[in-house]
């Protein structure tokens, strides 16, 4: 009851003292505020980077491997250049793989390239052509909307058919069923056996514009056998991933003939490659918050041991009449130090006003939802009691030990 | 008694070299609902006697009882108390906040001793009543006399109703006139059972007193009665 009834009167003298100081209370509380609103926007950049980099990359499952020519991620030209002499990966591996395998539930290999599809005088220009077999359903988790997704049949028998993104089959058949109806993709008509649901984009690519058709087809129509395969392999489930990276490491080895000691001429890539790169851009965002919110903070927070190294000389002698007429040590630091709170909490809301504008302004000008949540909050009470505790110590211990003879008769 | 003194010494230390002995042996007692005047020449030690006596300051030597319990051996948060519960000082210089109203003033001791914001505000204003200051309640002390803010200074020193009320030169700062009216309260609170201390250099002053303590160079020189 005591502790509260101080607590509150010591708020009360705090807020008092500092409305007498306007100015300089508020000049003080600029370090804090430039600390607080850089550690909580990047806090929120990365949180809003997050959520849409997960959003993308979840159309990779987590239990999918890629055997490809290239690593995904290439750092530097000399690396490129290395790689570009690879070998080609043809698309029977996908077949021998799909024998050799036993951890691996589908085996799809893809050929890619970019064509125009029209329908009677409607056109897509764009259309990325993947030319696959009927596992790709599995591996790249598409789910027909309209008809049905290539079958082995349609692969092993070289038919021309199609499989159309959804943007595609709004471009070309605005308002009619298209199943049945013949489209032309690089001088070659197909017939549409499906549609494929909305997915969205990866990265900046739509997923939506995307046609699938048979390998064989693909082939001998774009006439591209020159160009390396990229095999999806979906593995029986997540957690056998890494013996299924062994497994499939071993198998591609005895398919390229390589001998023990050779480097492998291949790459097996997944999504948690993407995510470690990811998480080391994040990181350095992380280390731009740290180094300038702390900087920030520690002269924020000198700031406010100096405003209070002043305000605890001129009260010299009001901390002398309190302690004449009772105050104990342990109160008068008390009301130093939630006077040090009280600035930096001024500080902190400032800073999590002008945050919070920053993550709007990015949240409506760019495509990261960059946000605050209630997380701020806590962040913002640590930050008070934290800083204002650490820097507010020593006025107030200062301020507790006065004599109070001394403290009364000074001038 | 409420006061007894034994060979209390004090001596100020300047700079760790010169020592300056500003008590040199008192020996005093002092009973509930006494009056005493403390009188003598400037530099006699009046100040640094109040001072020990109100607790702001601690002997060098010697044993201070004060309503039974050892001083001289106290805390600095035992002696917070004690000048919280025990003791109402009032200043030549009144030593009020100038920031805070007459009735903020007044309150302070009572925050120090936990007491609830409105049981606080009902004790200061009968304070404040009894010095006769019930209409100046929310004037800061810049807004008021010398007199009035003499008045308020009292009206806190016995608002936690302490067992005794020191005075060091209460009129010093004060006009004649203005001198006599806070006698007069200093009369009124002593009348309604209040032991009071206080020091002075004027003879009239002292006059309103039941017993005058006249010191010299650290000591006791007199000690009598007024008739
Ligand atoms: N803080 C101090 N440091 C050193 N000497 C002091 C201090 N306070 C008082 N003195 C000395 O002690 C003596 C008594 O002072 P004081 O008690 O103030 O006298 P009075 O109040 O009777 O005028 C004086 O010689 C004075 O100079
Ligand atoms: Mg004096």
């Amino acid at each position: 009851m005591r502790i509260l009834i101080y607590f509150v009167e010591s708020v009360k003298i705090a807020t008092n003292a500092l409305r007498s100081y306007k100015l300089r209370s508020i000049l003080t509380t600029l370090g804090i505020v430039i600390g607080v609103t850089t550690v909580i926007t990047i806090v929120a950049l990365i949180q809003g980077l997050n959520k849409s980099f997960e959003r993308q990359i979840s159309a990779i499952g987590t239990d999918t491997l890629f055997i490809d020519k290239y690593p995904w991620i290439i750092t530097s030209n000399t690396e490129f250049f290395s790689y570009r002499n690879r070998r080609n990966i043809p698309v029977n591996y996908a077949f021998r793989i799909k024998e050799l395998s036993s951890l691996s539930k589908a085996v799809a290999p893809t050929l890619y390239s970019r064509q125009t599809a029209k329908y009677k005088g409607r056109s897509s220009e764009g259309v990325l052509i993947i030319g696959t077999n009927a596992d790709y359903l599995v591996t790249s988790n598409t789910l027909p909307e309209i008809g049905r997704f290539l079958s082995d049949t349609d692969v092993e028998h070289r038919r021309s058919v199609c499989v159309l993104g959804w943007d595609v089959y709004q471009a070309l058949f605005p308002n009619s069923d298209p199943i049945g109806k013949k489209i032309k993709l690089g001088g070659k008509k197909f017939k549409v056996v499906g549609v494929i649901e909305k997915k969205g984009a990866m990265f900046g690519n739509s997923m939506d514009t995307n046609v699938c058709i048979p390998i064989g087809v693909f082939q001998s129509t774009f006439g591209v056998r020159w160009r390396s395969c990229d095999i999806e392999i979906k593995i029986n489930s997540p957690e056998l991933m890494d013996d299924a990276e062994i497994e499939l490491t071993g198998i591609m080895r005895r398919l390229r003939g390589l001998k023990p000691g050779e480097d492998n001429d291949f790459n097996i890539n997944k999504q948690s490659m993407l995510m470690d790169t990811y998480k080391r851009l994040t990181n350095t965002l992380w280390a731009v918050a740290i180094g300038v919110g702390s900087i920030s903070l520690l002269v924020g927070g000198i700031g406010i041991m100096n405003i209070l190294l002043v305000s605890v000389t001129e009260r010299t002698r009001e901390i002398g009449v309190r302690k004449a007429l009772g105050a104990r040590n342990h109160d008068v630091l008390l009301q130093f130090l939630i006077e040090s709170m009280v600035i930096c909490s001024i500080g902190v809301i400032i800073g999590i006003l002008f945050a919070i504008g920053i993550a709007k302004l990015v949240a409506a000008t760019t495509p990261i939802p960059a946000a605050i949540t209630l997380w701020v909050v806590f962040l913002g009470v640590g930050f008070v009691i934290t800083i204002g505790v650490f820097f507010g110590i020593y006025p107030a211990s200062k301020a507790a030990r006065l004599n109070p003879i001394d403290a009364l008769r000074y001038e | 008694m409420l006061i007894d003194l034994k060979d209390i010494k004090k001596i100020y230390e300047i700079g760790g070299t010169v020592k300056v002995p500003a008590l040199k042996s008192i020996n005093l007692v002092i009973g509930k609902n006494e009056y005493v005047a403390i009188m003598g020449p400037s530099g006699s030690g009046k100040s640094t006697l109040m001072n020990i006596l109100g607790c702001l300051d601690t002997a060098s030597e010697g044993i201070y009882m004060l309503n039974g319990s050892n001083v001289s051996d106290m805390t600095d948060d035992e002696l917070a108390e004690i000048r919280n519960r025990e003791i109402g000082f009032v200043f030549q210089t009144f030593n009020l906040l100038p920031r805070a109203n007459a009735l903020h003033n007044v309150e302070l001791p009572l925050i120090y001793n936990g007491t609830s914001s409105t049981q606080r505000k009902k004790q200061a204003k009968e304070a404040l009543e009894k010095v006769g200051l019930a209409d100046r309640m929310d004037h800061k002390p810049n807004e008021l006399s010398g007199g009035q803010r003499q008045r308020v200074a009292i009206a806190r020193a016995l608002v936690n109703n302490p067992s005794i009320i020191l005075a060091d030169e209460p009129t010093g700062n004060l006009d004649s006139k203005t001198g006599e009216e806070i006698m007069e309260i200093f009369e009124t609170l002593h009348d309604a059972g209040n032991t009071i201390v206080l020091v002075t250099h004027e003879e009239y002053i002292a006059e309103h007193s039941d017993r005058i303590i006249r010191l010299r160079d650290g000591l006791v020189e007199r000690d009598e009665s007024v008739n």
